[in-house]
């Protein structure tokens, strides 16, 4: 009965020499895996534009209901969302609808640090979500 | 004139003591996280300065501006009486102890003695004082009217009066051995190196010591009635900002005094490790030999698991009790025949 007490401090006592495991955060980041859903972003196509074309599965699919689209026609004819809101504090970033989505206009990014001071910025419009590709290479 | 020269050296050596104690107690709770965080292959706190060193300021200013209740069904004087008990008790014992042989102050031939008071009963006073510090803990649970702080008390009431009674069989030890109860004669005894030092001739008692001095400070694998998972924190459940604070810093002042007895009984207080060394201060050795108690305090927090309180009571009657009276009497009997 003493000799495994004895053992157990001399492992901790190796214990204690060792170097420690934690990454301390602000200054090492450990990068998050390939498939990691982050922060949404939006595709961008030869015009610069959205990809969206304003179907609604993604609304209809979200499980907090977290996005609002308003439709509307262009010039040449082409659907596109008028509004495109995302709340990101509804969002639990499941990637359903980057899953649903059939003309890969949406994508789950790399992002997830975001803090804030008010509501307001944490609402995505589609300036936003277009913005975000900049962080996605 | 001389009488005004003592009453200044007395407030003198208190105020050093007591300023010395609060900071050693301070850095002991940085030293305790960091230590535990790198046996646990983590940094402790290192965000509040270098290495964290500011962290018990930090600490310090919390615990400050934390809201200060007092519960309805609480005995508000006892309540509010409780930690200070803790802390006083825990303190005063080093009124006592040995810090440094003696020096001279520079240009008079006034001579200061390291220590504060040195009385001819000073074991007695030591163990006599450290039992006046449980009231704070029975108290504290008592007068906080929750049942769960009733329970931790009565079971840290328990454990600390069954360790004492080891303790002190254990310790009449070093009595027979040193003939004397006062403190600075038996640092004296233990002179001349290494070898002189109680703790080859009284090996058992020195781990009785440990054992006993851990159960009764309530530190790990003892500490039931603080026990932070099982019992919700135990007597000072019903504490936050202040109080709590002295509950904490009389605990951790607590471990200090154990460990400032046992460097004093058994590991010859202030005197140095070979004669020729001793031109580095005793103090310094004093302090050398605390901090090694207290890392392996320490140490051993981190490594073993709290016992139950049922086992805790066997260890300390079935176990303990028996092995320091067959200390004592082997003691007794080498002594006598040795003439």
């Amino acid at each position: 009965m003493i000799i495994p007490l004895l053992k157990g401090l001399g492992l901790t006592l190796n214990r204690f020499f060792s170097k420690p495991i934690t990454t301390q955060y602000p200054e090492e980041k450990i990068p998050p895996a390939k498939r990691w859903r982050g922060i949404q972003y939006f595709e961008k196509d030869e015009r610069g534009k959205t990809k969206c074309v304003a179907c609604g599965l993604c609304m209809v699919v979200c499980p907090s209901q977290c996005i609002y689209i308003e439709t509307a026609e262009d010039e040449e004819g082409r659907r596109y969302p008028l509004t495109y809101e995302l709340d990101a504090t509804r969002c639990i970033f499941c990637g359903f609808c980057e899953e649903a989505c059939p003309v890969k206009a949406i994508f789950m990014g790399q992002g997830y640090e975001w803090v804030e001071t008010q509501r307001k910025p944490l609402l995505m419009t589609t300036e936003k979500l277009l913005e975000e590709k900049k962080f996605n290479p | 004139m001389q009488l005004l020269y003592l009453l200044i050296e007395i407030v003198v050596k208190c105020v050093v003591v007591f300023a010395g104690l609060m900071i050693v107690v301070a850095y002991l709770t940085w030293l305790e996280r960091k230590v535990l965080g790198h046996i646990q292959v983590r940094f402790g706190p290192n965000r509040c300065g270098p290495f964290g060193l500011l962290q018990p300021f930090s600490d310090a200013i919390k615990a400050f501006f934390k809201e200060d209740l007092v519960p309805g069904r609480a005995d508000k004087a006892v309540f509010v009486l409780a930690p200070t008990m803790s802390m006083i008790a825990a303190i005063s014992i080093f009124a006592v102890i040995p810090f440094g042989d003696q020096f001279t102050v520079p240009g008079t031939n006034w001579v200061v003695k390291l220590r504060v008071a040195d009385v001819d009963i000073g074991l007695l006073y030591v163990f006599g004082v450290a039992s006046l510090g449980e009231f704070g803990i029975i108290l504290g649970g008592w007068s906080s009217g929750n049942k769960y702080g009733l329970t931790g008390s009565l079971r840290a009431a328990a454990q600390m009066i069954s360790y004492e009674v080891a303790l002190g069989i254990a310790v009449v030890g070093v009595l027979i051995l040193s003939q004397s109860l006062r403190l600075t004669e038996i640092v004296r005894l233990q002179g001349g190196g290494i070898w002189n030092w109680n703790i080859w001739y009284q090996p058992v008692a020195f781990i009785l010591l440990l054992i006993c001095g851990l159960a009764e400070i309530n530190r790990t694998p003892f500490d039931m009635p603080e026990a932070e998972a099982e019992l919700a924190c135990g007597f000072n459940i019903e504490y936050s900002s202040m109080k709590f604070a002295l509950f904490f810093m009389a605990e951790y002042a607590h471990m200090v005094t154990v460990a400032a007895i046992a460097v004093t009984l058994f590991m010859g207080g202030w005197q140095p490790i070979i004669p020729q060394l001793s031109f580095i201060p005793g103090i310094i050795w004093f302090c050398a030999k605390l901090f090694l108690f207290l890392f392996f305090f320490i140490w051993e927090r981190g490594t073993m698991p709290r016992l139950r309180y049922d086992q805790i009571m066997k260890f300390g009657w079935k176990i303990l009790i028996p092995l320091a009276l067959i200390n004592l009497l082997v003691t007794g009997f080498v002594v006598s025949l040795k003439g």
